[in-house]
């Protein structure tokens, strides 16, 4: 079996990222195995701009910004396997890949960094009543039907879930001709970006139905028309407020989930709110030298984050490899209470720490005019006060070490004082 | 000219295809959707049922134990799955014991193996079972199969054999031929079956026998050839559609259960089902509701929440948040309580195989067996065929060693391609399944054929590269296979 | 009078508050803007009261390549009311492979002064 010190799944804006932060920080011997033909990831199919800002100071469109990354990948001279799919990966760090250049593959790496990123939640998962005719499909799907393969999958459009990709695609399909006659979202906010509700939406009078889902798909071979209903604050339809709208096709944008079907047979813990490993400050999973980062570990909205990410876990995997990680008493990080989706990371060693630690978190639902608070073990010991904070938007908190020396057992974050704003 | 014309490609059609092809004898199999077994056949519980529920003395107890006995040899012939997973039925009241004193009974004396469970021995079998379960009913004979791939099988043996196979020909008449000047010509047709396939063609076929096995559309066809049947007042039957809905629970190393899981039956037939798949997915449902459009394979939410309640009866921790698709099925139920199975009495030479719902697709092979031997072979010269063919497998790397796969991908790096990466399904395997006689030529039938779509993203990531492998190698366009209609067309840009 | 507006200029999505007054002539003058985190939310805000533009950004049909489509950016903002004309010139064109990121794919589009450019290399 061949051996290799750092094997990255996936080659997308957070593996990529992640083997030039491990070559940076002296390893040499690091494999890349993407599935697609060339690595990029979903970043090649977000022909849109916007990327990049954080990360290069200008804008730039999704392939861009990957050329920007595989450029470098080729400059550095890292080894990245093209059209290979990693078939299993185990706790001891072997994995089985295949592809066609190099057929049926097994590697032991001494470290491994998951970056497999996510999958769309497809119809099934929402339970959208009615028949199950052609012309519905996720956003990203009918995305890469349009921007890769020139195929135009429809003329008139229902969009559901106010997610970016859905919002994306409602004006990118208005842009090659398409009507699309709105978007419908359950929740009473948006779950995109405020800039995308302006720029896709507003700038095109296409209208967002706010606490509104679809409650029938009619049709046969093909899609005809779907059923749009009020729902109440239980998210549950109201009967009585159906409205039809005749169109050929219904994209849906209704989250995304991590996906880590390999990290579940290497046996490695998963957050049940995240969806993805459960990681220390190190990115590091439950299994010792198996690190994670991007969308495979929790679902970001900007991929210059993504990218940091990426790099962190390079850097920590050049740690593991170099230099090791001694044993270090650790302490947990969480939400305080049901105000916060989730934190990440979820636990830290105070005592390992030679840097800040940037912990990133979600709130759970809309909040304006708040404060947040940061617990070390039931006491307040930090505010900050938030104009405001979308769960669409992930949130940054950066501590010291010294802030997390004293922590016993538990750091935890809750909102305070603000009210559920609906608007 | 056939000897034999068949009405429906689904389980039932198939199998007739198939045992009598190998005959020496003409067979066409006709069929109103563009693939094999797209009515009841790809949408119900996939359970090979051990026979032990039918009411005594029915067709449907009679042909269930024997289709039993015959599917694991004929799965094994034919090179698809079957897996004799048991089965377990629960009780969770006195009355509903009662009951299952009653099917042991039942399945004693068939022959079908039983065996009765206190709690701890079911719980000891299957720990999720719902806190309520008293008692359960073992029966070791259950089995499993993937209903649509059996079927497929049967189509591609059956074509392999001179069979030829009719897909996208829906049948709009039927006409019985005046019989020849001596009335005992036996190679005369006495029916002429008329089809239009969708291009707006009609075409026409002359058979000796037609086989009504058209599903929820039997009534109707055999009211093509019957005056008698044509009127509600005389008809022999009536089929109406009762919906079953279901969820599809994504595929797991082990799923959480590993035996069919069915309550008490009552009125409604066999109540909602915990059913583990050949592919390790967990399926939950059906609930029953007479409807009464034929087409109406639309699912509601009422029925879903309903299937959810009803399962909390019998099972726990089932994993709904792993739920990837929904679907549901139409049962051809018939006004006679039983299979139809016989030669219609007005019309000699057409055969019904009707009213074909639950244990039909058990049922299948004993069905098709009775209706050659016994409807069929008293009329008919059966004269083995000599040089019948086997179909070849479908191919699938899934459970394959490392040297086996590199072996494949040396023939063909099609196979070092992974184009489904939820199901793990390669490039090779799809080209297999749209090269191979009576082959997929719709993103759903290389879905029915070699799997990929039926993972967790729904063919989220895989469809495009599905469309454009069928589009290569059969010279269609994107837009017949995402049935883009003219209005969707109008308004071409640079995007086609 | 006040205008919220969102900022687009970058995903931060700034609420600016304008604060503006109708002129004697009609035009809009605006006063302040508040709300924005870096100045170039104050000039989006300015600009989007006065002349909105935006960046287009849509693909060609490409021979030869890996895909079927090359993903094109108008290389400066154009002015909003003109996007579908300059969307019907992008869908007119049709280039052959390779491409190099930032070619011209379309120079001055629509008489804009603004060339649609490869946002990749192919």
């Amino acid at each position: 079996m061949n051996t290799c010190d750092l094997v990255i799944i996936g080659g997308g804006s957070a593996g990529m990222a992640a083997a030039i932060g491990a070559y940076k920080s002296g390893i040499r011997d690091i494999l890349i195995l993407e599935r697609d033909a060339e690595p990029g990831g979903i970043l090649l199919q977000c022909i849109h701009n916007g990327f990049g800002l954080h990360t290069f100071g200008e804008e730039l469109t999704g392939p861009s910004y990957a050329e920007r990354f595989t450029g470098q990948i080729n400059e550095l001279g890292i080894r990245c396997v093209t059209g290979a799919l990693v078939l299993h990966l185990r706790a001891d760090k072997t994995l089985d890949y295949i592809s066609p250049q190099t057929g049926y593959r097994q590697v032991k790496a001494r470290a491994v960094i998951l970056a497999m990123g996510c999958r769309e939640r497809p119809r099934g998962a929402i339970g959208i009543p009615g028949t199950r005719p052609a012309g519905i499909w996720t956003a990203g799907t009918a995305q890469r039907y349009l921007n890769l393969d020139g195929i135009m999958p429809g003329r008139r459009v229902f969009i559901l879930g106010s997610g970016d990709i859905g919002l994306i695609m409602a004006r990118r399909m208005t842009l090659e001709g398409a009507q699309v006659l709105g978007v419908a979202e359950l929740m009473p906010y948006s779950n995109g970006l405020q800039r995308n509700i302006k720029q896709c939406l507003e700038d095109f009078d296409i209208p967002l139905f706010l606490s509104h889902t679809v409650t029938d798909i009619r049709g046969q071979e093909r899609l005809r028309e779907i059923v749009l209903s009020r729902v109440d604050e239980n998210r549950r339809p109201i009967p009585g407020t159906e409205r039809s709208f005749a169109v050929d096709t219904l994209l849906l944008s209704v989250g995304l989930v991590p996906e880590n079907y390999l990290s579940e047979e290497a046996g490695i813990v998963l957050h049940p709110r995240t969806r993805g490993p459960l990681v220390d400050e190190a990115l590091q999973t439950t299994v010792p030298g198996i690190f994670a980062c991007g969308n495979v570990l929790h679902v970001h909205d900007l991929v210059d984050f993504v990218s940091a990410e990426g790099t962190q876990a390079g850097e920590s995997a050049a740690r593991y490899l170099t230099d090791g990680f001694a044993d270090s008493r650790s302490i947990l990080a969480a939400p305080a209470d049901r105000t916060i989706g989730y934190v990440l990371p979820q636990t830290v060693h105070p005592d390992r720490l030679d840097k800040p630690v940037e912990f990133k978190f979600r709130v759970a639902d809309a909040y304006r005019n708040v404060t947040l608070q940061v617990l070390k073990d039931g006491q307040v010991y930090k505010e900050i006060r938030k104009r405001v904070l979308l769960p669409a938007e992930m949130e940054k908190l950066t501590l010291k070490k010294d802030d997390l020396l004293d922590v016993k057992q538990e750091l935890a974050f809750r909102i305070a004082a603000g009210h559920i704003d609906a608007s | 000219m056939y000897d034999i014309l068949i009405i429906g490609a689904g389980i039932t059609g198939t199998f007739l295809a198939r045992d009598l092809a190998r005959y020496d004898l003409r067979i066409a199999l006709l069929d109103k959707e563009d693939d094999i077994a797209c009515g009841a056949t790809m949408a119900n519980s996939a359970i090979v049922h051990s026979g032990h529920d039918p009411k005594p003395g029915t067709f449907k107890a009679r042909f269930n134990v024997r289709g039993n006995e015959l599917y694991e040899d004929i799965c094994r012939e034919l090179g698809v799955a079957f897996k004799r997973c048991s089965a377990l039925v629960v009780a969770a009241s006195p009355e509903e014991e009662a009951n299952l004193d009653i099917l042991q009974r039942q399945a004693l004396d068939r022959n079908v193996p039983v065996r009765r469970l206190n709690r701890e021995e079911a719980l000891a079998l299957e720990p999720h079972l719902a806190d309520s379960v008293t008692e359960a009913l073992e029966l070791s004979s259950t089995g499993i199969i993937t209903p649509w791939e059996v079927a497929i099988a049967l189509a591609e043996e059956a074509v392999l054999n001179q069979s030829d196979l009719f897909l996208s020909h829906r049948v709009e008449s039927i006409e019985t031929l005046p019989p020849a000047g001596d009335n005992d010509c036996p190679q005369k047709s006495r029916f002429r079956v008329t089809a239009r396939t969708p291009d707006g063609q009609t075409h026409t076929f002359d058979a000796r026998y037609v086989i009504d096995a058209a599903g929820v559309y039997a009534d109707q066809i055999y009211a093509m050839v019957s005056p008698a049947q044509a009127d509600p007042a005389t008809r022999r039957f009536s089929i109406t559609p009762r919906k079953g809905e279901y969820f599809v629970i994504d595929h797991e190393e082990t799923p959480l259960f590993q035996r069919v899981i069915y309550p008490v039956p009552s009125e409604k037939g066999k109540g909602v089902l915990v059913v583990p798949t050949i592919h390790n997915n967990l399926l939950i449902g059906p609930n029953s509701d007479f409807i009464d459009d034929k087409e109406d394979v639309g699912n509601t939410a009422q029925a879903l929440s309903y299937v959810r309640e009803q399962v909390s009866k019998t099972a726990k921790d089932l994993p709904f948040h792993k739920v990837i698709r929904n679907f549901s099925g139409l049962r051809p139920t018939g006004d006679t309580h039983d299979f139809v199975i016989e030669e219609a009495a007005d019309v000699p030479g057409f055969i019904l195989v009707a009213a074909i719902e639950s244990p039909g697709l058990s049922a299948a092979p004993a069905i098709s067996e009775y209706v050659i031997h016994t409807l069929l072979a008293p009329k008919l010269s059966l004269v083995p065929r000599t040089d019948y063919k086997r179909r070849r497998p479908f191919l699938s790397l899934k459970d394959v060693s490392p040297a086996e796969y590199n072996e494949k991908i040396r023939e063909n790096p099609a196979f070092g391609h992974i184009v489904c990466r939820c199901e793990q399904i390669t490039e090779g395997e799809v080209l297999d399944a749209i090269h191979r006689p009576a082959g997929a030529r719709t993103i759903k039938g290389v879905k029915k054929r070699c799997r990929p779509g039926m993972g967790r993203c729904q063919g989220g990531f895989c469809e495009p590269l599905i469309t454009e492998i069928l589009c290569r190698e059969l010279g269609l366009t994107p837009q017949e296979l995402l049935h883009m209609t003219d209005d969707c067309l109008q308004k071409g840009g640079a995007c086609q | 009078m006040k205008k919220e507006l969102t900022c687009i200029i970058c995903p931060m999505g700034c609420r600016l508050e304008a604060d503006c007054e109708t002129t004697e002539n009609g035009a809009l003058a605006i006063r302040s803007v508040t709300g924005n985190t870096c100045p170039r939310g104050e000039r989006y805000a300015r600009a989007e009261l006065s002349y909105p533009e935006r960046t287009v950004t849509s693909t060609v049909v490409l021979q030869g390549g890996r895909y079927r489509r090359l993903p094109v950016i108008t290389s400066a903002p154009i002015p909003k009311d003109r996007i579908f004309d300059v969307m019907e010139e992008i869908r007119a064109v049709s280039v052959c492979a390779p491409v190099k990121i930032h070619d011209i794919i379309i120079e001055n589009v629509c008489g804009l002064g603004v060339n649609i450019i490869a946002s990749r290399s192919l």
